[in-house]
């Protein structure tokens, strides 16, 4: 297992390298002049070559390379021309609420995909089964930002049932005012017993985690029903029909066991996915997310800011990938033991 | 010839698959503590008979018609919920291959312990009654620990049947139990079943395509082919003085150590 | 007892001829459902003239005095903030987003195809390098490469479409060279090797043939995908500008009036739905008549 773990990690870290060099290598393509942004649109020839100094802009590229490399691994992943902050810093304020939101739109499709996923292999081909497939298939289809707009329209505007916007009420910034303590907005309020803040965020949180969930939902459902059904004719699942199983617990806790690997690498696929999916609804949710962040390096050009988000994302998913990895190992008695 | 009816009679069964007919048997029964054989080729329908008496058949897609009668239950208009708790409990079942019987990522013993406590053991009298079932089939109880790989195919098959003797089952469906294991393997696996019989009372159905283990073991056998059972009478007779000639086929095919080419015994 | 065959025994399965093919559409209303959305989009895209009641709409024609009206008998789908008739624009959209995935699709098949044969076939450190390879660009979530190439191209459909070849192609190369490698694994290709047969000719004989199946099973079910990609893009406004009507841009410009005139942004969005629903029921029932475990289970 240990053998496993270990060329798992490192494969990791070879692809991490990629990603590195080639995060730095589309830095290099992008048109204009990081240093004039720096300097800002009135600066004179003499600030922006400062600024082009200062940014460490005139080096060869191969030193910058490795520069860069060794910053990224450092921690430094250079300045925001917009925001004149660390990346990283910036990246680790606007990080948490997006991996909550994804977080909670990943238990949701959880939620309510197993269970569907194993109705349908309960009674394949029927008709609970065509729905639902139907049902996975559109959620797969729907277009993120699209979603969102009409959920928010009906749900906020023509209901009232949901906020529109925003992670928390407003007023409750002075009521109830959040702890910061790890960032993540509803670990800080429940750590600290702010129960109307933690309700108000939570109700906030339900229309984009719903939208994200979309997704994922209609992924895992069909996943389910396909791991289960490959399983229906094998001989150790007639073995426990044989014994006096319920189909329900023959399926349901035997075949889903089983299930739960494959189930649990498309989990890990769709987290980096669904991370990027954010981006499209925070702008529309007003949700103080990655993906916030990232619309505004866009809009300004912020070319590290970019390139820092887009290493971020990367970098989570190599690691969901290996935790992936290495949880199937721990979970799997046949990777664990051999 | 049978003085005591028989514990498990099967009558007029039919079962059909697709469409065709796999399985035609006119009269069977299986006796209190005897072991009957059901032999023939691959495909001749043993093992759908198997999960007719089951009531599984409709897992696979295949219908059922007929009588399938334990100690006088018929069997075939029991509800689902009623078949369940014979399943197991009274009729218990081992496979061909017992590396794939169970389940690849639980213990063993999570099994054998959630399938006694299925039928209504305490979580205490289950472990009792596993720890004894596995001594009495000669293996540690805690081999009950183990995940499937980590047991050889002798070592599983006998868990499967002490999975039955812990269960107390009447009738035991051996679907070609020694198949899928060595030589001398199958001598051990095959003298539990005898012990079953022995001791437990047990009536065993075993299905198996090889005569030799047929003849060692079974008190009685019936043939089979393409679904129907062409002769059945006591094994001594059936196998030394066929008398359908198909049965005399089988047996030519039968490779006799030291015996010349085209010898029967 | 009754087992399925172990699938590693199952060749490639060919289409289905007469009433194999028959039944196994019965057995999958959603496959014909999608098959015949699909075709209807694709013959609407490409009689949109014909069809379009307004087709300058689609172009730079603008109706100042005509701006945000909702449906009504003149204008199916009501008209947009610069008047546009929304129905024409959704008709004529069907021609952009289809034609982009199949653009998408043909390079990363052309990419990924010779990379995943050269992978899998040859093996070694030839395989290593390029697994590698893909691997950094698997990294990327497709959206999230698209976005920065697409960021750091001039914003045009055509940069739209390079960026998102250049997150697709990994996939195909993964895929095709699993199917390469299990395939070299087989002992007649090393008799094939020792009668002297050149490299090309088994790679073309015998590798290829049991991609294709695959192959097209992965590329109906991707057109959905690319669709959605693309429209996200495009969305965010790194693809098709104004006015050029790609249905992502027109929910992105319709957002802003999205309260008061709902129509603008519901009617493309819904036709980007539609036509990824349509292609991945088309896909998806591919799939399932194409894989052969699936016909014996059922």
């Amino acid at each position: 297992m240990t053998v496993y773990v270990a060329r798992r990690v490192a494969l990791a870290a070879v692809v991490v390298a990629g990603v590195i060099i080639a995060t730095f290598v589309i830095a290099r393509v992008v048109p204009g002049d990081p240093a004039a942004t720096w300097a800002g649109p009135h600066a004179s020839a003499a600030q922006v070559a400062a600024a082009r100094r200062f940014l460490g802009l005139d080096r060869p590229p191969a030193v910058q390379l490795l520069d860069y490399f060794g910053g990224v691994l450092s921690g430094n992943w250079g300045l925001s021309v917009h925001t004149h902050q660390p990346v990283l810093s910036d990246i680790g304020t606007a990080a948490p609420a997006s991996l909550e939101l994804v977080t909670a739109a990943l238990v949701i499709a959880l939620v309510v995909a197993v269970p569907l996923g194993l109705v349908s292999a309960r009674w394949p081909g029927g008709a609970a089964d065509q729905a639902i497939r139907a049902g996975s298939i559109l959620g797969v289809s729907m277009p993120i930002f699209w979603m969102a707009l009409i959920l928010q329209l009906v749900f906020s505007q023509h209901l009232h049932w949901l906020p529109a916007a925003g992670e928390y009420s407003p007023g409750l910034l002075f009521t109830s005012p959040l702890a910061h303590i790890t960032g993540f907005s509803l670990i800080d309020a429940a750590l600290t017993g702010n129960w109307p803040m933690f309700g108000s965020i939570l109700v906030h949180l339900v229309l984009p985690a719903v939208v994200v969930a979309a997704y994922p939902a209609g992924l895992i459902a069909r996943m389910v029903r396909a791991q289960v059904l490959d399983t229906v004719g094998e001989t150790h699942i007639q073995m426990l029909r044989a014994l006096g199983f319920r189909e329900r617990a023959v399926l349901g806790r035997f075949a889903m066991k089983l299930a739960w690997n494959p189930v649990a690498a498309a989990v890990a696929l769709v987290f980096g996915y669904s991370l990027v999916n954010t981006f499209l609804v925070e702008a529309i949710f007003d949700w103080p997310g990655l993906g916030s962040y990232a619309a505004a390096s866009v809009a300004t050009l912020d070319t590290p800011a970019i390139l820092g988000v887009t290493l971020f994302i990367a970098l989570v998913y190599v690691a969901a990938n290996l935790v992936v990895d290495i949880l199937q190992a721990a979970l799997d008695p046949r990777i664990r033991l051999r | 010839m049978r003085p005591a009816p028989p514990r498990l009679a099967i009558r007029d069964l039919q079962v059909r698959f697709g469409g065709r007919p796999v399985v035609g048997i006119a009269e069977f029964g299986l006796g209190e503590a005897e072991i009957v054989g059901l032999a023939g080729e691959s495909g001749s329908g043993k093992s759908m008979t198997t999960l007719a008496v089951l009531g599984l058949a409709p897992t696979v897609g295949a219908t059922v018609r007929g009588s399938i009668q334990l100690d006088g239950l018929e069997l075939t208009r029991l509800s689902q919920r009623a078949l369940r708790d014979i399943r197991g409990r009274r009729i218990a079942a081992i496979f061909q291959s017992p590396a794939t019987a169970f389940s690849p990522v639980f213990k063993v013993g999570s099994v054998v312990l959630r399938a006694l406590r299925l039928h209504g053991m305490s979580r205490a009298d289950a472990a009792d009654a596993a720890a004894r079932a596995m001594r009495q089939v000669l293996l540690a109880p805690d081999l009950l620990d183990r995940y499937p790989m980590q047991l050889s195919g002798g070592q599983l098959q006998r868990v499967a049947i002490a999975l039955a003797l812990a269960l107390r089952a009447e009738v035991l469906l051996a679907d070609e139990p020694t198949s899928a294991l060595d030589v001398t393997v199958q001598a051990e696996v095959l003298e539990l079943l005898r012990g079953l019989r022995e001791r437990e009372g047990m009536s065993v159905l075993l299905i198996s395509h090889d005569l030799a283990v047929v003849a060692e073991l079974c008190d009685r056998v019936a043939i089979m082919r393409a679904g129907r059972i062409v002769e059945q009478g006591p094994a001594s007779q059936v196998l030394s003085a066929p008398r359908h000639e198909y049965t005399a086929e089988l047996l030519a095919a039968v490779p006799r150590i030291g015996a010349g080419p085209g010898v029967t015994g | 007892m009754i087992e399925a065959p172990t699938p590693a025994d199952i060749p490639a399965a060919a289409l289905p001829r007469g009433q194999a093919l028959r039944r196994g559409l019965r057995a999958n209303p959603l496959l014909v459902v999608g098959a015949l959305a699909a075709l209807l989009i694709v013959v609407i895209a490409v009689a949109a003239p014909l069809l379009a009641p307004f087709p300058a709409d689609a172009g730079t024609a603008t109706h100042p005095f005509a701006v945000l009206r909702p449906p009504s008998a003149a204008h199916w789908f009501g008209t947009d903030q610069v008047g546009r008739d929304v129905l024409s624009r959704v008709i004529y959209g069907a021609r952009i987003s289809p034609l982009v995935a199949v653009i998408v699709l043909a390079i990363a098949c052309l990419i990924g195809v010779p990379l995943g044969v050269a992978a899998g076939y040859f093996g070694g450190w030839v395989d290593e390098v390029i697994m590698r390879v893909t691997d950094i660009f698997l990294a990327f979530p497709s959206l999230l490469l698209a976005l920065a190439l697409a960021a750091v191209l001039p914003t045009s459909l055509t940069s739209l479409t390079i960026a998102i070849s250049v997150t697709w192609w990994p996939w195909y190369t993964r895929l095709i060279r699993g199917q390469a490698a299990s395939v070299a694994g087989r002992p007649y290709i090393d008799s094939c090797r020792a009668l002297g047969i050149p490299h090309w000719r088994i790679i073309v004989r015998h590798i290829l043939p049991n991609s294709v199946t695959p192959l097209i099973v992965q590329v109906s079910l991707d057109v959905g995908g690319v669709i959605l990609t693309a429209s996200a893009l495009s969305f965010l406004g790194l693809g098709a500008q104004d006015p050029t009507p790609d249905w992502g841009l027109m929910v992105a410009e319709g957002q802003n009036y999205f309260t008061t005139a709902w129509w603008v942004v519901t009617f493309p969005g819904l036709a980007i739905m539609v036509t990824a629903f349509a292609f991945n029921l088309l896909g998806d029932g591919l799939r399932d008549l194409l894989d052969p475990r699936r016909t014996l289970l059922s």
